[in-house]
């Protein structure tokens, strides 16, 4: 691989940060749900393991 | 329920918690060494070894990869066990991983010093030991993940979770940034050059500041705080929260070290964003980890280990808060190139990581030892001058980073710059003669816990194999046992290769633009690549680590245009394996050096800068003039750069030493004009040769 190839302007670049917004905005509403559904009591018991 | 019986390996532990204290204080000395040689430059000694700009790579590789990453591997030995509830996977491959990340570590010490350097900051080290690092990091991979496998616990805590997407990100961040060309056996070129150098190159230092100083000592905060306060988390869910969203956003942030720099303007907004969105989870983690403590506050006062946490983590939500508004440009514009970035990672590294170590040692230490802490007193004499220490380290670099900014962009009525490069330099030296004093005061610090915990140590016996019982997990599910036990141990793995895409897909996205769309970077025709005796005078400049003080990067301001020439163009970088734009600029920058003095300046500079700039703090580079360049790898090095991409013409890796003599000798002639002697195989002739074209290929028009 060369990497001595750039000429002429980039087009359609603000695909890459839109894309990264979208990407990211969905697994964090995922993740938000998952937690927000998640077993209170598991929870509980999980974050007890260090002091067990 | 049959329970088992086991034993947890507290040896290995205590092995790295050894190797935690012996390298905190060598990095510290280190520190404090080259803190010394800002107002006194005589103490480099004149010796090459032991001058800033091979000390510095030296102090920082040291505190990050030999301190804080033993810090890592023994709070993840002791924690990861008792997590699991399980002895290591294997006792062999902790060992091997003990000697080899020791061993790596006293090569890195070496070669460092030697002046074996790749010239990329916190990425220094030379090929052999890259490949060194990368197996051994293999070896910790393959004892965490078997020892989660074989654990006795069915969920894994989310302290497991910080240690695996810090293995996954620092192995990917390791490999990604480390292509590199060998020349010789400790000689590379990066496979990289320039602008996307520089990109790939900061997306591994921001990600190591974030996947090797935060993330892992997250998860031992997840684990020593609660131990330590005898109290679960304050809110596990949003311990969850703060992990997913930490690691996906911290991926993207790389691009805020290189705001206003020749990087296409897409790649500098898109770090921006994601650096401000970065306050949320890391603020998220700092009060998950305050909040636990509430209530408790009372035990702060009694518990040392506590305060250190407490601080720790309060300079953690400091260093979150200040790194995304360094992220904004005008701050950037300010900050940037000057010792408030220095300040910045010292909260962090001293606050954030030192604490925390500090705080585990002083936690573990007296359970392993099965007795009370030697001293409370002294521990918490050592908490204060720790604090007391910080602040007198930083608040005069805040101090003098702003000041020397401001008198960088100040201009007379007249409109000429108010302030020459070394006024600047000599006004804050005050500042710098004070930040050693903090410094000092830090490290007296961590010299008495070491006596402190010596003495505990002394009048302790040592539980080597720790008992502890649990029941075995296939028990648990006795129905669906199959399912189960499958479901169970896949999860680990599913946690890995979720970061994995997690963390690949923000470094792809950052990179992929500036690597494949053929664009980024608009060609200069009038760029063309080093002459052979330049290659080599580059490779000094490397060599003697010249990049730790000045950059090769005019950013497009009105007082950088006016202090060094034309801003920097993306285009005049594509021949630069490494790139050298530099971090800081102690001394001015040099990305238009060339031709602004004349040869004879360059070589007494050398010899002794304060000749030439009477006050200037640069150390002497005197065996420069004495030393001889090695001519035999110039056919090698041109072979290498021609392999990437370089174009040389076919076979001019046998006809090059021709032209490097041709220029040496017109340089050795232009400086006997000036009454100097030196043989046109000097060192110091190859670095003028270097020094005089850069920036110059497109004055010529």
């Amino acid at each position: 691989m060369k990497f001595l190839h750039y000429l002429e302007k980039i087009t359609g670049v603000s695909i890459y940060p839109l894309s990264s917004f979208v990407i990211f905005g969905l697994f964090f509403l995922v993740m938000l749900v998952w937690v927000w559904r998640s077993d209170k009591k598991k929870i509980a018991d999980i974050s007890r393991i260090p002091l067990d | 329920m049959q329970v088992e019986k086991f034993y947890y390996d507290n040896k290995i532990v205590k092995w790295f918690a050894y190797a935690t204290m012996l390298w905190g204080i060598v990095g510290m000395l280190a520190g404090l060494w080259v803190a010394i040689q800002f107002y006194a430059p005589g103490s480099s000694l004149s010796f090459a070894p032991t001058t800033f700009g091979r000390l510095r790579p030296l102090h920082t590789n040291a505190v990050i990869f030999a301190f804080v990453g033993n810090t890592i591997f023994m709070g993840v030995y002791y924690s990861l066990q008792r997590l699991c509830k399980t002895r290591m996977f294997s006792d062999k491959l902790s060992w091997i991983h003990f000697f080899g990340w020791q061993g790596i570590i006293v090569a890195a010490a070496l070669t460092l010093l030697a002046g074996h350097t790749t010239g990329k900051e916190y990425a220094e080290l030379e090929w052999p030991i890259d490949i060194a690092i990368t197996l051994v990091w293999v070896v910790f991979g393959i004892n965490i993940f078997g020892t989660i496998i074989k654990r006795r616990e069915k969920h894994l805590y989310v302290a497991i979770w910080f240690y695996i997407a810090t293995w996954v990100t620092v192995a990917m961040l390791h490999i990604v940034n480390s292509f590199e060309m060998p020349v010789s056996f400790l000689k590379s070129y990066s496979w990289y050059a320039g602008v996307q150098d520089a990109l790939v190159q900061w997306w591994y230092g921001h990600n190591a500041v974030a996947f090797f100083l935060t993330t892992p000592i997250l998860g031992l905060m997840y684990y020593f705080l609660p131990k330590a306060a005898n109290r679960p988390i304050y809110s596990y869910k949003l311990s969850i929260i703060h992990f997913w969203a930490l690691i996906f956003i911290y991926i993207w942030a790389g691009p805020h070290h290189l705001l206003y720099t020749a990087l296409p303007d897409w790649a500098q907004s898109l770090g921006v964003v994601f650096s401000i969105m970065l306050i949320a989870p890391s603020w998220g983690g700092m009060l998950n980890g305050l909040f636990t403590l509430r209530g408790a506050w009372d035990k702060v006062r009694e518990e040392p280990v506590l305060k250190f946490f407490v601080v720790a983590v309060t300079c953690y939500g400091m260093a979150t808060f200040e790194g995304p508004m360094l992220a904004l440009k005008n701050v950037n514009a300010i900050a940037h190139y000057t010792d408030w970035i220095i300040a910045h990672v010292h909260i962090g590294g001293l606050g954030w990581n030192g604490f925390m170590a500090f705080g585990i040692l002083y936690w573990m230490i007296p359970r392993m030892w099965d007795t009370p802490l030697y001293s409370k007193k002294l521990a918490t004499n050592h908490f204060w001058l720790g604090t007391i220490g910080i602040v007198i380290y930083t608040l005069p670099l805040y101090w003098a980073g702003f000041t020397q900014a401001l008198m960088w962009k100040s201009f007379t009525d007249e409109g000429q710059l108010k302030f020459q490069f070394l006024e600047t330099v000599t006004h804050i030296i005050p500042m710098y003669i004070t930040r050693s004093i903090g410094g000092t005061l830090y490290l007296i610090g961590a010299l008495l816990m070491v006596y402190n915990l010596a003495k505990t140590i002394g009048k302790g016996s040592f539980i080597a194999n720790e008992a502890a019982e649990a029941a075995p997990l296939v028990k648990e599910a006795s129905v669906k046992r199959e399912y189960w036990h499958r479901w169970i141990e896949r999860r680990p793995m599913t946690l890995l290769v979720m970061s994995l895409i997690v963390v690949a897909i923000g470094g792809a996205l950052e990179m992929v633009p500036a690597f494949l769309i053929k664009s980024n970077i608009p060609t200069i025709s009038s760029v063309k690549p080093y002459t052979p005796l330049e290659l080599q005078g580059r490779d000094i400049y490397v060599r003697e680590g010249c990049y730790t003080c000045h950059s090769q990067m005019i950013r497009p301001f009105r007082d950088e245009v006016a202090r060094y020439g034309e801003y920097s163009k993306a285009g005049e970088f594509v021949y630069d394996h490494p790139f050298q734009w530099g971090s800081k600029r102690t001394g001015p920058d040099l990305a238009r050096e060339g031709g602004k003095y004349p040869d004879s300046w360059h070589y007494n500079h050398m010899m002794d800068p304060r000749i030439m700039s009477p006050g200037s703090i640069m150390p002497v580079y005197s065996w420069l003039l004495d030393d001889r360049l090695d001519t035999a790898s110039t056919p090698a090095k041109i072979r290498a750069m021609m392999k990437m991409g370089v174009p040389y013409v076919p076979g001019y890796d046998l006809t090059a030493n021709k032209d490097l003599m041709t220029q040496a000798d017109s340089i050795r002639v232009s400086l006997a004009k000036d009454k100097i002697k030196t043989p046109a195989t000097a060192e110091i002739v190859a670095l003028i040769a270097y020094l005089q074209r850069l920036g110059k290929d497109i004055k010529a028009k």
